[in-house]
């Protein structure tokens, strides 16, 4: 069913209207904040990053450690839930390849968690092949609280939930365990380019 | 045009997905210079948890859409299902909704959605609520249904507002039994005894339930607010965990 709205004419559409997933627009120069409680403020003293769950041994990084390991320039565009994108947003941090690289799994699955409690889930193949990453640096500024510093991850290709802020690590699963939003009918992938905003979409 | 109508209980959906459904306009008001009120006929509607949102799909003649998400307004016991919509400068949806939309229109809509900023008479309390300009519109709807339900939680209302002729949901702030605290951050009239400037951590201290009462918290508003107030309620002793939080930015969640 579609339905004209009478007089809705929307925005011009742009050139980078193929960059924008369906029902998306372009948030321009802001990079608006969402989140579903207080802002954890984190000290990188006692931070560190383990993968752990369904592994041989559990792999934990230092930050110092962290910051030490081989890192990337991204260049990326975003896609939130709500409906804002953010083109060509600029961030810098360690490929999850580096990180799996030090993991032995037969898992098929990750819950992400996060400083304050906060979990999301992936198929552990989203997380490899040059598609995500710890990011601890946005436009060449160290990343701010509240927008998930010191470290949050960044999947682009999925809607930005799954980019978990204050992430400090990953459990390997062999199940598909729904995460906060997931819990709360959120899709269980989010792909932004098929609009699975909700689950059953 | 014949509209389906979807009689199963919860939201109207299909092999699990939410449905778009086409909902009427029944009455477009002025809110606040900004803020209009709508109130939608949406069939099949099944109710909603205060705190829940709707999504928003307008289409444009050459299959253009937008689609935004508005916090419902109105309480589940209430007959519609009511919006209010803050119209920003640059918006793409809001000044259509607030200038454009007439009454007898047709919008589509899917919900509710959101598990998460909600509260229900049987989660209990104490509640305090605590709101940002427009921020106070899922608010409306937990006092609504609050007193509707005829609950006995105590709540409180925390509500930062730029001046008098800014406040949203005048009437259900006015007649709910639930502790007010207006505060004016602009302007205040010459009469005012109320607080006035920042939501900060002493005005919170005095007037927000304390932790030890163990209250649910909720803070609603544009991004810089509930950083401040969520980050002063963590000082004031209030645990992360029972403050839940919603946030729109500039250009953010609700344009």
């Amino acid at each position: 069913m579609s339905l004209i709205s009478r007089g809705f004419a929307g925005r011009a559409r742009t050139t980078s209207s193929d960059r924008l997933p369906p029902g998306q627009y372009d948030a321009g120069g802001s990079f608006p904040v969402l989140t579903a409680g207080p802002t954890p403020r984190v000290d990188i003293g006692t931070w560190d990053f383990t993968v752990q769950g369904q592994v041989d041994e559990v792999a934990r990084w230092s930050w110092q450690q962290f910051r030490a390991l081989p890192r990337e320039d991204v260049t990326t565009d975003i896609h939130c839930v709500t409906s804002w994108s953010k083109l060509d947003t600029r961030w810098q941090g360690v490929s999850l390849d580096t990180i799996l690289g030090h993991v032995e799994t037969a898992a098929e699955y990750v819950t992400v968690f996060s400083d304050g409690g906060y979990t999301t889930n992936l198929p552990l193949e989203d997380l490899t092949g040059g598609r995500a990453w710890v990011v601890d640096t946005y436009d060449e500024e160290p990343l701010a609280a509240e927008h998930g510093g010191p470290a949050r991850l960044l999947v682009p290709h999925l809607y930005f939930w799954k980019s978990a802020k204050w992430v400090r690590g990953l459990a390997l699963t062999s199940t598909d365990e729904p995460g906060f939003w997931e819990t709360f009918g959120y899709h269980s992938y989010g792909d932004p380019w098929r609009s699975q905003r909700y689950a059953g979409d | 045009m014949t509209t389906p109508t979807v009689t199963t209980a919860g939201p109207a959906r299909r092999g699990g997905r939410l449905l778009w459904t086409p909902a009427r306009v029944r009455s477009v008001q002025a809110e606040t210079a900004r803020a209009t009120r709508l109130v939608l006929e949406v069939p099949g509607w099944a109710g909603h948890v205060p705190g829940q949102h709707l999504d928003v799909r307008l289409t444009a003649p050459d299959g253009y859409r937008a689609k935004r998400s508005y916090s419902v307004a109105s309480g589940p016991e209430q007959p519609h299902v009511e919006l209010i919509v803050e119209r920003l400068p640059d918006g793409e949806v809001s000044p259509y909704l607030t200038q454009q939309l007439r009454v007898g229109d047709e919008l589509e809509v899917r919900g509710p959605v959101g598990g998460w900023f909600v509260w229900h008479a049987s989660l209990g309390g104490p509640l305090q609520l605590i709101a940002g300009g427009s921020g106070v519109v899922p608010f409306l709807s937990m006092l609504q249904h609050r007193e509707a339900a005829g609950s006995d939680v105590p709540a409180r209302l925390l509500y930062s507002a730029r001046a008098l002729p800014d406040v949203i949901g005048a009437d259900r702030v006015a007649a709910t039994d639930a502790g007010v605290t207006l505060v004016l951050t602009r302007q205040a009239p010459a009469t005012w005894q109320g607080p006035t400037g920042r939501v900060d951590a002493r005005l919170l201290h005095e007037h927000v339930v304390p932790p030890d009462a163990r209250p649910q918290v909720f803070v609603c508003g544009p991004t810089g607010f509930v950083e401040a107030v969520a980050d002063a309620l963590l000082e004031l002793g209030h645990p992360p965990e029972r403050v839940k939080t919603e946030r729109f930015g500039t250009g953010g969640g609700a344009t």
